[in-house]
């Protein structure tokens, strides 16, 4: 590792200066992926500033009709949380489902949506779900916010401070696990709010994406059968040791109608 | 650059000089010459590193020393009873040949011990599942899994007689 500064704000407003004042400064949340990027000098930060110690990130609460979670809740508090499995029973389990015990013990929401990876499990609920990004400056809609292969609409220096994700009427996560990683080869996440649904893919492409001609059909007929015979092309999917695009094209299909079964 | 950190380390105050880039790991075996802990790959995956920070296991590889500052670290030393016999889980590892070459066992039992804590009566499946950021190359895992189902049996009787004795 290179050599960095390192320092743990209290507050909220000391995390924003600490990193505009400069602009090597980076943001440390579990370091699940952070600490391993560092290992390999991969990146060269001048200082991490540790948001462990900032009570405005922590914990769940309940906002009209929905769930603000902050950045900092860990992968662990938002599988075994009361309010979480209560309210948004699939996004418990999708938690649950990431990595290994001590990688939730450590992992973030916002970190993981930071970073964007492509296999990633948070941003299919975040857009299935139509949440909203709150941040240090603004707010962005689930949407809008991963733009391409590790890429957001997160600017220079801007924090992620929470999310707020909607409670919808059903909802389920279907994962095709990587068996050594744990990420997902592909990951669907479909939820209905009243008549309408959205489903979102991770793992597959570059980056999340909706498949609207699922959610049409779905919409009129929420079943498993209603997507059966819903394609999505291999054209621009991901291809690697572990899948080519074709079968992942495949993938998307078989785990969005598990998706939708496991709604019940 | 370095800084001055405090923490517990089972169960002692430690003060230490550390660069800020230190990982808690090589803090723990180079700086407090606990080499119990064990470095096994450079991924974050094969949980030979396994320590529990405030109560919780994670993988001492991938965090760094400052931010262990204030905790409370337990390592493999510190799980055994000062009276020199073993905690329940390392004698359920040695019961059931839960290990081979005994290089993924700290991690495993750290593991294993948080696993049980959230868990008291975890099925096979539960298990297998719990210790999926643990990787062992020798043992195939069967008696691992054994000695872990047997471990929290002998965790939950400990408890039930440190309950009675209470009384
Ligand atoms: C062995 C292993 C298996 C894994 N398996 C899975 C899996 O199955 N599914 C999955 O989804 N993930 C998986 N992960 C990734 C894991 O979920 C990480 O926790 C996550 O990607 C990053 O979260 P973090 O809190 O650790 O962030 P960090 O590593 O601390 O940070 C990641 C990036 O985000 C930035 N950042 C952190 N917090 C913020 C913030 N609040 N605002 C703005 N930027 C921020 C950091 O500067 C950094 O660039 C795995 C990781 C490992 C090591
Ligand atoms: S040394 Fe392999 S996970 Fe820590
Ligand atoms: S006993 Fe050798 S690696 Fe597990």
């Amino acid at each position: 590792m290179y050599a960095f500064e390192y320092q743990r704000p209290a507050t909220l407003a000391d995390a924003v200066a600490a990193l505009t004042r400069s602009e090597d400064a980076r943001p440390l949340s579990g370091g699940m992926t952070l600490l391993p990027t560092l290992k390999q000098r991969l990146a060269q930060p001048s200082e991490l500033v540790d948001l462990s110690g900032v009570p405005d990130l922590q914990g769940v609460r309940e906002e009209d009709g929905a769930l603000l979670i902050g950045a900092f809740t860990r992968h662990a508090d938002v599988a075994a949380g009361e309010t979480v499995r209560r309210r948004i029973p699939a996004l418990a389990r999708l938690a649950e489902s990431i990595g290994d015990r001590q990688v939730r013990n450590r992992g973030t929401l916002g970190g993981s949506i930071a970073n964007a990876d492509p296999a990633a499990d948070y941003p299919a609920a975040v857009v299935a779900l139509n949440a909203t990004v709150r941040t240090d400056r603004r707010e962005i809609a689930g949407d809008d916010f991963f733009t391409g292969l590790f890429e957001t609409a997160l600017e220079p220096g801007e924090l992620v401070v929470g999310v707020r994700f909607p409670v919808p009427d059903a909802a389920a996560y279907a994962k095709f696990r990587h068996p050594a990683s744990r990420y997902a080869l592909v990951g669907v996440f479909v939820a209905r709010f009243g008549a309408e649904v959205r489903l979102a893919v991770t793992g597959a492409g570059p980056s999340v994406f909706r498949v609207p001609e699922m959610e049409t059909a779905l919409a009129s007929d929420f079943r498993p059968e209603a997507i059966a015979g819903i394609t999505v092309d291999a054209d621009g999917l991901n291809g690697d040791i572990h899948a080519a695009p074709d079968y992942r094209a495949h993938l998307v299909t078989v785990m969005a109608r598990r998706a939708v079964a496991a709604c019940g | 650059m370095a800084c001055t950190i405090t923490l517990t380390v089972n169960g002692k105050a430690v003060t230490r000089e550390v660069e800020e880039r230190t990982l808690l790991v090589h803090f723990l075996r180079e700086h407090l010459g606990l080499t119990g802990t064990h470095v096994g790959c450079d991924t974050s995956q094969c949980g030979a590193c396994v320590v529990h920070v405030d109560g919780r296991s994670v993988k001492s590889c991938t965090m760094l020393a400052v931010q262990a500052a204030d905790c409370a670290v337990t390592t493999i030393e510190g799980l055994a009873p000062a009276d020199g016999t073993l905690h329940p889980m390392q004698e359920a590892f040695r019961e059931h040949h839960g290990l081979q070459c005994g290089f993924c066992t700290p991690g495993m039992v750290m593991s294993a011990v948080d696993l049980v804590t959230d868990n008291p009566d975890p099925s096979e499946a539960e298990v297998r599942e719990g210790l999926e950021g643990n990787i062992c190359r020798c043992t195939g895992y069967h008696n691992i899994v054994k000695a872990v189902l047997a471990g929290a049996q002998a965790m939950r009787s400990a408890d039930t007689e440190a309950a009675a004795a209470a009384e």
